[in-house]
């Protein structure tokens, strides 16, 4: 806690973490629900709050969200988990390697601008339809800015220590995990929050394209519907995860601050 | 044992080109080289405590860095008891001049590191303590480097050092940055310790009246590239004081003007 938040009564705090934010939230719901009433456009092509909510309701009492939302869920947590498997340990290689740097950094450059969207046909005709190709589109928007945030991180940590474990007889397998990790921690924390971020915006494309189930198709199918009613509350739900999702990085990144870098 | 040989060390560091030119150093290759030692010729003995002085970037950390084999020469040798330094090694410990301590590790858990592979745990527990209560860091074991103050780093550092039984201390102005009596007491310690334990001591300093009331031995170095300028043991008796021994202000005075300043009190 910084010196200013440390200054500011409990009142102020709440005022401040709860009272405003919610008056934005109902700010938003009047605007959508005069844009919805005066824009011209009919009910079903612009839905306002109110009916939005109510099919909401609808969609959690029958399943159908839940089951979506666990789709959605399942396919970002296995392709993200993948990038992290595959990508931190090549990174940590490339960060300490200039060799493996020199051989590998210039295809992953030029892998990297290519937008995960782009992969889409070729991933429909390796892994055919279902939950793979999009597992696999997952994994490459986060694998790519992982292995290069890795790299960066790693091969920016002070010689200093490195020179500590060489003077002290560190084995290799000690520099890793002695020194590499717990310095790259704090970068890597960062790195991991945006990455899932990236490829919680990727799953909803995956799904408009390859598969059967997920947020995306929800969107997808309702669209072909024309339920923009349901359109909405599989977006309501994508931006809730979102928050959920950077929360949760967010209260990962506090545990660690918890010990040695916290005012380094 | 620490006996130190230094023979004909030079190093020089080259700002990348990337053609050659007529003229160029092929010990060093390509481009526009800047020589940092020339021809550096010490002998330190066994238990000795050395201090170097000399201007700021003349090369007395690029010196260190060398003895601790952090870095190759360009040219010459550095040996232990007639061992060439081809890599560091915890028989000869560089204690740094900022932050050497690892962050991610409590006070503890960096005085062990080079305690890493004792077998019994009792043991090497009550080795730890022991060197955390000579540098008189009890009830700090636990805290993180950025809980203590610079003093306490530095003797956190000390200690880590002294734990694995080094022949060889390697110091590179361990008192900078340390404030006056800080800087007073930190000095006397590694004095107390070096009289305690007497391993071979080399410390850079660029305060002269640490190096004559330290030394065993004083080293002055010249502008870069860096030459031996004067290399002499001291036998004044200790503890000693300048102000009332003539022979060791007449030195302090020698060494002011050898360093380029007129000191004349
Ligand atoms: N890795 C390097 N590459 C190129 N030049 C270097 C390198 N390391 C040191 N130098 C140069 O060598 C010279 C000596 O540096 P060094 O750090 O040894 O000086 P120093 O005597 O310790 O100075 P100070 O008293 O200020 O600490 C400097 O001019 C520096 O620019
Ligand atoms: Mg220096």
């Amino acid at each position: 806690m910084n010196a200013i938040t440390a200054s500011e009564s409990t009142a102020q705090r709440i005022l401040r973490h709860a009272v405003i934010p919610c008056l934005a939230f109902v700010l938003l719901l009047v605007v959508w629900d005069l844009l919805a009433r005066f824009s011209g456009w009919s009910r079903q092509v612009f839905p306002g709050p109110l009916q939005v909510f109510m099919s909401l309701g609808e969609l959690m009492l029958n399943g159908t969200l839940l089951q979506h939302t666990v789709a959605s869920l399942f396919r970002v947590t296995a392709g993200f988990y993948l990038a992290v498997i595959l990508g931190l340990p090549l990174g940590i290689l490339l960060g300490r390697l200039r060799m493996a740097r020199a051989l590998l950094n210039p295809i992953i450059q030029f892998l990297r601008p290519i937008s995960p969207l782009a992969w889409i046909p070729l991933s429909m005709l390796w892994f055919g339809i279902g939950d793979k190709p999009a597992v696999f589109l997952i994994f490459l928007s986060s694998f790519f800015p992982l292995v290069v945030s890795t790299t960066i991180t790693v091969s920016a940590i002070n010689p200093v220590f490195f020179q500590v474990a060489a003077n002290f007889n560190f084995t290799r397998w000690e520099v890793i995990t002695k020194i590499v990790i717990p310095a790259m921690i704090p970068g890597t924390i960062t790195a991991l929050r945006i990455s899932v971020t990236i490829a919680w915006l990727v799953v909803v494309a995956a799904e408009m394209i390859a598969v059967q189930s997920g947020l995306g198709y929800l969107i997808l199918d309702s669209r072909n519907a024309l339920r923009m009613d349901y359109v909405m509350n599989g977006m309501i739900v994508i931006g809730l995860i979102g928050l959920l999702l950077d929360a949760i990085m967010r209260r990962l990144g506090r545990i660690e601050s918890a010990g040695w870098y916290r005012n380094g | 044992m620490g006996h130190i040989v230094i023979q004909n060390v030079c190093q020089a560091y080259r700002n990348r080109r990337h053609h050659t030119r007529e003229g160029d150093d092929p010990a060093i290759g390509y481009g526009d080289c800047i020589q940092v030692l020339d021809n550096v010729d010490l002998e330190f003995a066994d238990g000795e405590m050395v201090c170097i002085l000399g201007p700021s970037g003349c090369g007395k950390s690029t010196l260190l860095r060398i003895m601790a084999g952090f870095e190759p020469a360009t040219g010459g040798t550095v040996s232990i008891d007639g061992k060439q330094v081809k890599r560091p090694g915890s028989d000869h410990i560089f204690v740094f001049q900022h932050n050497g301590l690892l962050p991610w590790m409590t006070v503890w858990e960096n005085v062990g590191l080079g305690l890493r592979h004792m077998q019994a745990p009792q043991a090497r527990a009550e080795k730890i303590s022991e060197h955390i209560e000579m540098v008189e860091l009890e009830g700090f074991e636990h805290h993180y480097p950025h809980q203590l103050s610079g003093g306490m780093q530095r003797r956190a550092e000390l200690a880590r050092a002294l734990a694995v039984n080094p022949d060889i201390l390697i110091m590179d102005e361990p008192f900078s940055g340390l404030d006056f009596l800080t800087h007073m007491k930190m000095r006397e310690e590694v004095v107390n310790m070096h009289e305690f334990i007497g391993k071979t001591t080399i410390v850079v300093t660029h305060d002269i009246d640490d190096a004559l009331i330290m030394g065993d031995r004083i080293v002055v170095m010249s502008e870069r590239p860096a030459r031996v300028k004067m290399n002499r043991t001291l036998d004044f008796s200790r503890p000693r004081d300048f102000q009332k021994d003539p022979a060791l202000n007449k030195l302090r005075s020698e060494i002011f003007l050898m360093l380029g300043v007129a000191y004349a009190v």
